[in-house]
């Protein structure tokens, strides 16, 4: 089962704490879940633990599911870093700045692994 | 007690933009006190880049910067990048660096405040300093902006608790929150109001309608959010004597990124026609400011600075980082203070990953694992001083209270640009 979805990116302060010690477990925990609204978690049919793979026209990546009660129906969000970046898009439409908030996507329950920050980099 | 408070010294703390200029720092416990999360982990042991490197295998500073500079004087055309973590002297020297080996210099906002900076160049910008914020403004607007996991400090120091010279308590000031997402920081907020991810164009539009009069134009609902609601804002803003729009990285890292600021800089003066209000960007690095006003001290552009013709050129659709990167126009690359490996989207990363890296940071990161070159640094505030320019363009010095073995950034990059002077004199004369 598959759910469409729009991806924003972001800070958190997990991520901030760990974002000079992107080599280590904690920072691995920090940026590689996906949070996503009660509905969807529920549509989903997901546990605690459990993954998805987010996908856009610009990438997949697996992460943990996490379950956000503030977060509406079709919205999701990535720590900002190298999952989120796996998905987002590139595109700068001329300002630099590519768009990391706001990508059209899908979500779906997946028993794939979490790729590890170093195995991530390889893939690439 | 007057042992332990001698070991105590006042620091400026080098994580975020607000550059809290109130913390301590504890020398011989390696800890930090009064800082935020953020800045706690900043002040605090954390593994580091052993030695300098050479694929892989330890060299000599010497080593490093000898084979960087051949680096950068073979490339035809390097994008020296980051900056936005070192202090002001280090990125004076990488300015006149990217200069010499006719490269590109681009840093850290060209992936988080650089639209604002396109927004100025055609608005100008009804700014103040956060000091004002905090003496004055009895209302402030957090646009796409969660400073309770960005900048934790701010709302205390500056914008919501913080108590001044006419805000003498926090009944004084109302707080709005606007965002896609219920965040940590609407829970400090009066009034929190959800929008439609990529609406921040239009409802700002409706707004300036608002505020002008022209409610006609408005319809029943923008973005998500009702006319009433728009209404109930609109003259909130025009209510208030002193007001302050704050915008995050919702603003312009989403659909009309530029734009969005343009059009809140126009709600601003016409604001102005009525009452009191500035808008000011929540930089994120502690001297994100200095990565910009640094190369305009001589190019007068602030990123995305391209020097292969021998004079600069500023143009972010072609010399920004991003551009650069995915169009494959950088043959090497020199990385400061920043991981682009990690903060890149993967098209960008993917060239990255086939050019000659030289990498100067304090600790591993994802860029680590794709540079050819690694040369560790001090850690500014703790290990070497410098000049930082907070978010609001204020100057702070910020200290030496450790002695390392570390170079610092600015003797590392001193000596590059010495050997590249070497490399490229003798080639001059051949």
């Amino acid at each position: 089962m598959k759910t469409e979805v729009e991806i924003i990116s972001g800070r958190t302060l997990d991520q901030g704490e760990t974002v000079e010690e992107k080599l280590t477990e904690d920072y691995f925990k920090a940026v590689s879940y996906c949070e996503l609204s009660e509905e969807d978690f529920g549509t989903l049919e997901l546990s605690d633990g459990d993954r998805v793979k987010v996908k856009t026209e610009f990438g997949e990546v697996v992460v943990f599911a996490v379950k956000n009660k503030d977060l509406p129906k079709g919205l999701v969000f990535i720590p900002m870093g190298p999952y989120a970046n796996m998905v987002i898009d590139p595109n700068t439409d001329g300002t630099g700045m590519p768009q990391f908030k706001g990508i059209k996507g899908s979500v779906e329950k997946t028993d794939e692994k979490v790729k590890s920050v170093k195995e991530l980099i390889e893939v690439i | 007690m007057a042992e332990e408070a001698e070991k105590l010294v006042n620091v400026i703390c080098t994580f975020c933009g607000s550059v809290c200029d109130d913390v301590q720092f504890d020398v011989e416990k390696y800890k930090g006190k009064k800082f935020c999360k953020l800045g706690g982990s900043k002040f605090s042991k954390k593994e580091r880049i052993k030695s300098p490197m050479i694929d892989g295998k330890e060299v000599s500073y010497e080593d490093a910067i000898e084979k960087a500079a051949e680096i950068l004087v073979n490339a035809k055309r390097p994008l020296l990048y980051g900056w936005a973590s070192t202090v002001n002297e280090a990125i004076r020297l990488g300015v006149i660096l990217a200069e010499r080996v006719g490269g590109i210099y681009d840093q850290c906002a060209s992936v988080c405040h650089a639209p604002g900076t396109l927004a100025l160049i055609e608005e100008g910008v009804p700014g103040g300093s956060l000091g004002q914020i905090k003496n004055r403004a009895d209302m402030v607007v957090f646009w796409g902006s969660n400073p309770m996991e960005a900048h934790p400090r701010h709302p205390v120091r500056y914008s919501v608790r913080a108590k001044g010279l006419l805000i003498k308590s926090r009944k004084d000031r109302k707080v709005v929150v606007i965002d896609v997402r219920k965040t940590k920081s609407a829970n400090m907020a009066d009034l929190f109001i959800r929008i439609k991810p990529g609406y921040d164009y239009p409802i700002i539009s409706a707004l300036r309608a608002l505020i002008k009069g022209e409610e006609d134009a408005v319809p029943d609902e923008v973005g998500g959010v009702s006319k009433a609601q728009l209404k109930e804002l609109a003259e909130m803003m025009k209510s208030a004597k002193y007001g302050a729009i704050l915008y995050g990285l919702g603003v312009t890292q989403s659909r009309g990124r530029d734009r969005n600021i343009e059009n809140a800089i126009k709600l601003i003066q016409l604001l102005n026609r009525h009452t009191r209000w500035i808008i000011w960007p929540m930089r994120g690095h502690y001297n994100v400011v200095g990565a910009g006003e640094v190369p305009a001290w001589e190019t007068g552009f602030t990123y995305a600075i391209d020097f292969s013709r021998g004079y600069p050129r500023f143009s972010p659709g072609e010399f920004s980082a991003n551009e650069v990167l995915q169009r494959g126009d950088c043959d090497a690359a020199l990385v400061i203070a920043s991981d682009p490996a990690a903060h890149f989207p993967r098209a960008s990363v993917a060239h990255l990953k086939k050019i000659p890296v030289i990498q100067i940071d304090p600790f591993p990161n994802m860029t680590t694992l794709v540079s050819d070159v690694v040369i560790p640094s001090a850690i500014a505030g703790i290990e070497a001083e410098g000049t930082a320019y907070r978010m609001d363009g204020i100057p702070f010095r910020v200290k030496k209270v450790i002695d390392t073995d570390y170079w610092s950034d600015e003797e590392i990059l001193k000596l590059i640009l010495e050997k590249v002077n070497e490399k490229l004199s003798a080639e001059e004369v051949v």
